[in-house]
């Protein structure tokens, strides 16, 4: 989604003087468009992510909108009380953009994983949180979300070819996208791992079980109502993220049925485990925690029995 | 450029005067760090600071880092008409914008601090924000010494250098003291002038208590370099009993302390 990011920027950046892009050393042939488009808004901080969230927040309130680019973890966990105290104490419209969730910088291993920013960012009412499924969702809430007041938190991906099917790009702040409807069980996804579960919802129809499929992108403020609504004709929830499971999306459908007091119960997928220190393919990673389309479709069947 | 419309009555006795007044009315402590930066409170919004209007987007801008002090703050704003008396007197009361630490939904307050460390990096993006736009604003930010034992100022010290943001004047108020004891026993940051100059600073020393040692040497700041003034000050300064002693950083006064407190503290008529 990182194409997608910088393409999406630079269009808003041409016709919004306020816009300035800062990243902390990082984005290394992907943020070079901008750079060259924009050389008077784009500049590289330099290793310091404490300090770009509080040059940012210096900029925000003299009118700018700074978008603050870095691995999703640096971007998110180690500037997080420069956040709290900075963008959202003061309410200024200050853009941190999360690369890669996740295991999505694989090899890099598990300092560059990201599996609790969505948690520790939704529990901040006065801040946005959005992680969109794919690249066309990420165009779209860019721009449905870009010159809101307030502060915002995009957690992107870095597939920038991948399709949720049915998807086309849909976003609304606080709704959730329903993509494939189904009677049997509901499945619930954020973030690029949504693919995953539309493949599993895909073999588990083969398999002659009805799922339906919801995208969560909207994760603050959360798609309460609507999806409140959608849960309450199933009695299996399964949810899906790459993410630890507690604190992401499985947290925030938990609450959901609770608050609404549905009868439905809550399958949490996601990783419930301390990480082990081994690096590699985000599939195999996915796999070995159960958020890979086939072990989806196993907890599937599984709750369903 | 110093503002032209001196407040007589803003002087650092009449500040510690309401830091004593309100500390003992709130029953609160920070006495010391107060009292140890009224005279370049005073200064900066007696002499030097330019407010045409309290939300004039081309007002100077200030960032109290040590926002542990933000008494001495409040009460500038107070003589200078941003707090009323009535507001002054809710300090530390519950649901009052006026906590230990300063919040910017109070009028007259630019930033909030309270996390040592922070301000700095927000007054880099103020002065960053004030070149983008072509504006002569300057902004000034008054750190404490023990506040420099945070490794984000040395980020936003090395940012403001590389960036040559000479918009940008900091305050170190050099009290020598931190929560636990003084800055040498606990975290030793001397040479602290050649430690700003080493990361590229405009760095000077100046006397934290000479109102019109911290007006000139202000008004001499030039070059391309962002400016910092190492401000020697005494921790509890102006109260006898309180100057250098540690138990001021958090105490607050006994009614035969405060009597006695301030009887010191005269107001020039």
């Amino acid at each position: 989604m990182r194409q997608a990011l910088v393409q999406t920027l630079s269009e808003l950046a041409a016709v919004d003087g306020r816009i300035i892009l800062l990243t902390a050393d990082l984005g290394y042939s992907i943020l070079e468009p901008f750079a060259k488009k924009f050389p008077d808004r784009f500049l590289n901080v330099g290793v310091a992510e404490q300090n770009m969230l509080g040059v940012a927040t210096g900029l925000a309130e003299a009118g700018f909108i700074p978008f603050v680019y870095s691995i999703a973890p640096f971007a998110s966990l180690r500037p997080y009380e420069f956040i709290r105290n900075g963008p959202i104490l003061h309410h200024l419209p200050v853009r941190i953009l999360g690369i890669g969730g996740g295991f999505d910088y694989e090899f890099s291993g598990p300092s560059h994983y990201s599996l609790e920013d969505i948690g520790v960012m939704r529990i901040q009412p006065g801040l946005r949180v959005i992680v969109p499924a794919d690249h066309q969702q990420a165009r779209s809430a860019l721009r449905a979300t870009w010159d809101q007041p307030g502060p915002t938190y995009y957690r992107f991906g870095k597939d920038d070819q991948s399709i949720v099917p049915g998807l086309t790009g849909q976003f609304e702040l606080g709704k959730a996208q329903f993509v494939r409807d189904g009677k049997d069980i509901a499945l619930v996804a954020m973030g690029s791992i949504a693919l995953e579960a539309a493949k599993a919802a895909e073999d588990l129809q083969k398999q002659g079980v009805s799922v339906s499929l919801v995208i969560v992108a909207s994760v603050n403020p959360p798609p309460g109502k609507d999806l409140a609504e959608h849960l309450s004709h199933f009695r299996q929830v399964v949810t899906v993220e790459e993410h630890y499971t507690v604190g992401g999306l499985g947290s925030l459908v938990a609450e959901t049925t609770a608050d609404h007091g549905l009868g439905c119960k809550v399958r949490r997928l996601g990783v419930a485990q301390p990480l082990d220190g081994t690096s590699g393919r985000r599939a195999v990673f996915n796999e070995k925690y159960g958020i890979s389309a086939p072990a989806i479709v196993r907890a599937c069947l599984e709750v369903l029995q | 450029m110093t503002n032209p419309q001196v407040n007589p009555s803003m002087t650092g006795q009449a500040i510690r005067r309401i830091i004593l007044e309100q500390s003992k009315r709130a029953n609160v402590g920070h006495i010391g760090c107060c009292l140890s930066i009224a005279d370049l409170i005073s200064s900066l919004y007696g002499r030097i600071l330019n407010i045409p209007a309290h939300d004039d987007p081309q007002r100077d801008r200030f960032i109290l880092g040590k926002g542990q002090a933000a008494l001495a703050l409040y009460s500038a704003l107070h003589l200078k008409g941003l707090i009323s008396k009535e507001e002054l007197n809710t300090f530390c009361g519950n649901e009052s914008l006026l906590g230990v630490h300063p919040e910017h939904r109070q009028r007259g307050i630019d930033f909030s601090t309270g996390s040592l460390g922070q301000g700095l990096s927000m007054a880099a993006g103020a002065a960053l924000a004030a070149r983008l736009q072509g504006s002569s604003r300057r902004i000034f930010a008054l750190l404490s010494d023990a506040e420099c034992n945070e490794g984000s100022v040395w980020e936003a010290a090395m940012f403001s250098a590389h960036h040559k943001l000479s918009n940008l004047i900091a305050f170190i108020d050099l009290n020598g003291q931190q929560a636990f004891g003084y800055t040498k026993d606990v975290m030793d940051l001397s040479p602290l002038r050649a430690r700003w100059e080493a990361f590229g600073w405009d760095a000077h020393d100046i006397d934290g208590h000479d109102g019109d040692a911290i007006v000139k040497a202000v008004k001499g700041l030039k070059g391309e370099k962002p400016h910092i003034l190492v401000a020697r000050t005494t921790f509890g300064k102006g109260v006898s009993f309180m100057e250098n002693k540690i138990k001021w950083h958090y105490w607050p006064m006994s009614d035969e302390e405060y009597r006695r407190a301030l009887a010191e503290i005269e107001i020039p008529s």
